[in-house]
């Protein structure tokens, strides 16, 4: 198949997740990406070791998730003779990416003003903490603690709970998407215009911008802060009986229902008497404990009988070895074997189909600087 | 449109055909508007979109909630009803003029309104067709809503979330219909440089269960290769595959968020004596234990008096601050994030901007939603 991005060649200095979350979605629809990583040590993930699992000779299961598909090439980027490699490099590339605090590019020549000298059209990108200006610029771009500062913790989890934070880096994982956005809308106009562009995301407007529903809420509704529900929380600002259930054998969850049908369907007279949707929201904790101790009177298959057949919108809660186990996960096809030089390893797909196709690749996540040789002959450095 | 004064926004020529509703395709749809396209929803006549009677906290702006003003700024609105043989003439023309069509009705529909992409590529050839299911078009799940909080739950997101101890928790936030439809974005430019490379088309189909498996593809690839489920920690989980001391502590007044860092290096900061007891290497394996006797040392003293012992070592901690204290900081502020919407009628609301900047440019627009068809006449006068 001819993929998308066909002949994009894309630099990515990133590490971690942010960026390079951006590198990959852009490998996976058929861009060369490069990764420009440090001699002797490389992407500072490489030395990520998740939950005690390691994968062929040590290495980190997160760093071949986020690296299948791109190349390395290692060098000391402080090294005079090195940096004139990179910048001839830099020349033949439509995309550069980064995400380094604030600075560090300027000191070491790479950053935008510098850049576009030598290659005009370049499509720059880079994610930053906080953004380049004021007191917050410095400061780590760590996921947990944007998180911390953006007020997400406060919509996830039920009201006595403590601040919880979403238990993913989707911090990182949002600004990187945003990223991708920005750069792609940039090589388009490239591809018309022939201007390069300056791309910048930070993971705090990345996180401000996926709150942006509730935020604005926020905003005209005089400051007044989120209040989780008491029972069940699964959205601050959604009535009953929206929320995951504890059943007889295991869990339930209920989306948007009307409260007085779900109290006919389930038998639960006392639910009868919320017939107003207006009422839904206020009394949302009376209602929601009610339910809850209904929920435990039968197993989760029992209730998606009575329910789903009537159009409650219900599902079954699963973890992984559940989820695995459905027909309807085998169907889509999601799981990909991916081999490198370091390890085979099952990881997920690219979660779009394309012209009929599922987005696939096999190459797995390069070894330091693996790609060397190729690159300096290839673009005679 | 004052969204870029001075520059070409980039996907400035571009008009997108969005026949969709809620969140996942309306957030795409608004994306590409910011980006420079020009969005025409197509709505049913008089009613709109479904998501235009749809509220949280009962908020409204005029006919439609606040929440459909805040996901459809700077977009117009083309009336049609798809059952018309007139309106179907006037969308087919619109269709030959446009580069995207974006729906995410379930599987089906469209088709048997004669819009489905073979119908649609027969008009126009390069058309960028994407459409975002919930659960893919195969299999009995095909016809299960595409509702968020059920997909989280099939997902096994929300066994990621809180601590041991808690119910299986969802994310708080319309997490898999506004991924998808983030992603949906990519995927519509991607194809957009390659048909203007090529003049070839293209058929784009996404899912909210694939974006939401995609979403935890680290958890996932560790399961894979592991075998192991995750499991949360159960003192302050914040991330169920990391160590001791990652999570949110209490302190006398608030709480504060400590993330990745050597034992070590901690109790260096922390003074915290008890903290000698634990090795490196046990980090993970006794991370509950470590985060216990961390929690009871913390909560002795305010979340100022740990920031001050942490700020000058450069540690990986920050206060933990709800969208108030938030609003109140500088480092907020200097964002300039919020924007003035005016809408026809001369009232206002505030909402946020797009988080991309473009050569150094915040990218605002004050653009109001559409009322439903307002644009229908002057579209219609284009197309004659």
């Amino acid at each position: 198949m001819e993929r998308l991005l066909d002949g994009i060649l894309v630099l990515d200095f990133s590490q971690f997740l942010s960026g390079p979350s951006c590198g990959l979605r852009l490998a996976d629809l058929g861009a060369r990406v490069i990764k420009i990583e440090r001699e002797g040590s490389g992407d500072l993930c490489r030395e990520l070791y998740v939950s005690d699992t390691k994968i062929g000779d040590g290495e980190s299961t997160i760093f071949h998730a986020i690296n299948r598909n791109k190349e390395s090439f290692s060098i000391n980027l402080k090294d005079p003779e090195a940096l004139k490699k990179i910048k001839k490099l830099i020349a033949s590339a439509d995309v550069m990416l980064h995400n380094f605090r604030p600075g560090v590019m300027t000191k070491l020549g790479l950053d935008y003003d510098t850049v576009r000298q030598i290659n005009p059209g370049i499509v720059y990108g880079e994610v930053s903490g906080y953004g380049d200006e004021g007191e917050w610029k410095d400061l780590p771009g760590q996921d947990l603690l944007l998180q911390a500062v953006s007020g997400i913790t406060y919509l996830s989890g039920s009201k006595d709970d403590p601040p919880i934070p979403m238990g993913i880096a989707v911090a990182d994982i949002v600004a990187g998407t945003h990223l991708g956005q920005g750069v792609l809308a940039a090589l388009y106009r490239k591809q018309l215009h022939g201007t390069g562009s300056l791309i910048q995301v930070s993971m705090l407007e990345s996180l401000l911008d996926f709150q942006f529903e509730v935020l604005t809420c926020f905003l005209n509704d005089g400051n007044t802060l989120p209040v989780r529900s008491a029972v069940n929380g699964a959205h601050a600002y959604i009535a009953a009986p929206y929320g995951i259930y504890k059943t007889a054998d295991g869990y339930i969850a209920i989306a948007m229902a009307p409260v007085a049908k779900l109290g006919e369907l389930m038998q639960v007279g006392s639910l009868c008497r919320y017939k107003d949707p207006e009422g839904w929201f206020d009394n949302r904790d009376e209602i929601k404990a009610i339910l809850q101790e209904s929920f435990l009177q039968r197993t989760t298959a029992d209730w998606l009988c009575i329910l789903e057949p009537e159009d409650i919108w219900c599902a079954d809660v699963y973890d992984y070895e559940d989820l695995l186990a459905q027909e309807g996960y085998r169907l889509l096809e999601m799981e990909q074997w991916v081999v490198s030089n370091a390890a085979k390893v099952k990881t997920t797909r690219c979660p779009v189909t394309i012209d009929g196709e599922k987005v696939t690749g096999s190459r797995g996540a390069p070894l330091l600087g693996e790609h060397n040789e190729k690159i300096t002959r290839g673009f005679g450095l | 449109m004052e969204i870029m004064k001075g520059m070409t926004p980039p996907l400035k020529g571009i008009t997108v055909l969005e026949f969709a509703q809620y969140l996942s395709g309306p957030c795409a749809g608004l994306r590409l508007a910011d980006l420079g396209a020009r969005v025409i929803k197509i709505e049913q006549p008089l009613k709109g979109e479904s998501g235009r009677k749809l509220a949280i906290k009962n908020m409204w702006v005029d006919e439609s909630s606040l929440l459909f003003h805040t996901i459809n700024r700077n977009k117009e609105s083309f009336a049609a009803d798809l059952n018309d043989p007139e309106d179907m003439c006037c969308l087919r023309a619109l269709i030959q003029q446009a580069q995207v069509l974006l729906h995410n009705f379930r599987p089906g529909v469209m088709e048997r309104k004669g819009l489905g992409y073979r119908e649609v590529a027969a008009i126009n050839p390069s058309i960028i067709y994407t459409h975002i299911t919930g659960y893919g078009k195969q299999g009995k799940w095909a016809k299960k809503p595409g509702q968020d909080l059920l997909i989280q739950a099939m997902s096994g997101l929300a066994y990621t979330t809180g601590s041991a101890s808690h119910n299986p928790t969802p994310l708080g936030l319309g997490i898999g219909d506004y991924l998808c439809g983030n992603q949906a974005v990519q995927f519509i430019l991607a194809a957009l440089i390659r048909s203007g490379k090529t003049g070839k088309g293209a058929l784009l189909e996404l899912s909210l269960l694939e974006s939401l498996i995609d979403f935890q593809f680290e958890f996932l690839t560790t399961y894979f290769n592991g075998g192991r489920l995750p499991s949360r920690s159960g003192v302050d989980n914040a991330h169920a595959l990391l160590s001791a001391p990652y999570g949110i502590y209490k302190t006398t007044d608030g709480y504060i968020a400590i993330a990745m860092m050597p034992l070590r290096q901690l109790n260096m900061a922390l003074q915290c004596g008890a903290l000698d007891a634990f090795d490196e290497t046990e980090a993970f394996a006794r991370r509950d234990e470590i985060k216990s006797v961390i929690a009871a040392h913390i909560s002795a003293k305010d979340t100022a008096y740990w920031l001050d012992r942490a700020g000058p070592l450069d540690l990986w901690i920050a206060p933990v601050l709800n969208w108030r204290q938030m609003k109140e900081k500088n480092g907020y502020k200097i964002l300039d994030m919020e924007q003035e919407v005016e809408l026809n009628s001369g009232r206002t609301f505030i909402t946020t901007r797009c988080p991309i900047r473009i050569d150094r440019r915040k990218l605002y627009c004050n653009k109001p939603a559409p009322s439903p068809g307002q644009d229908t006449g002057t579209i219609k006068n284009s197309l004659l």
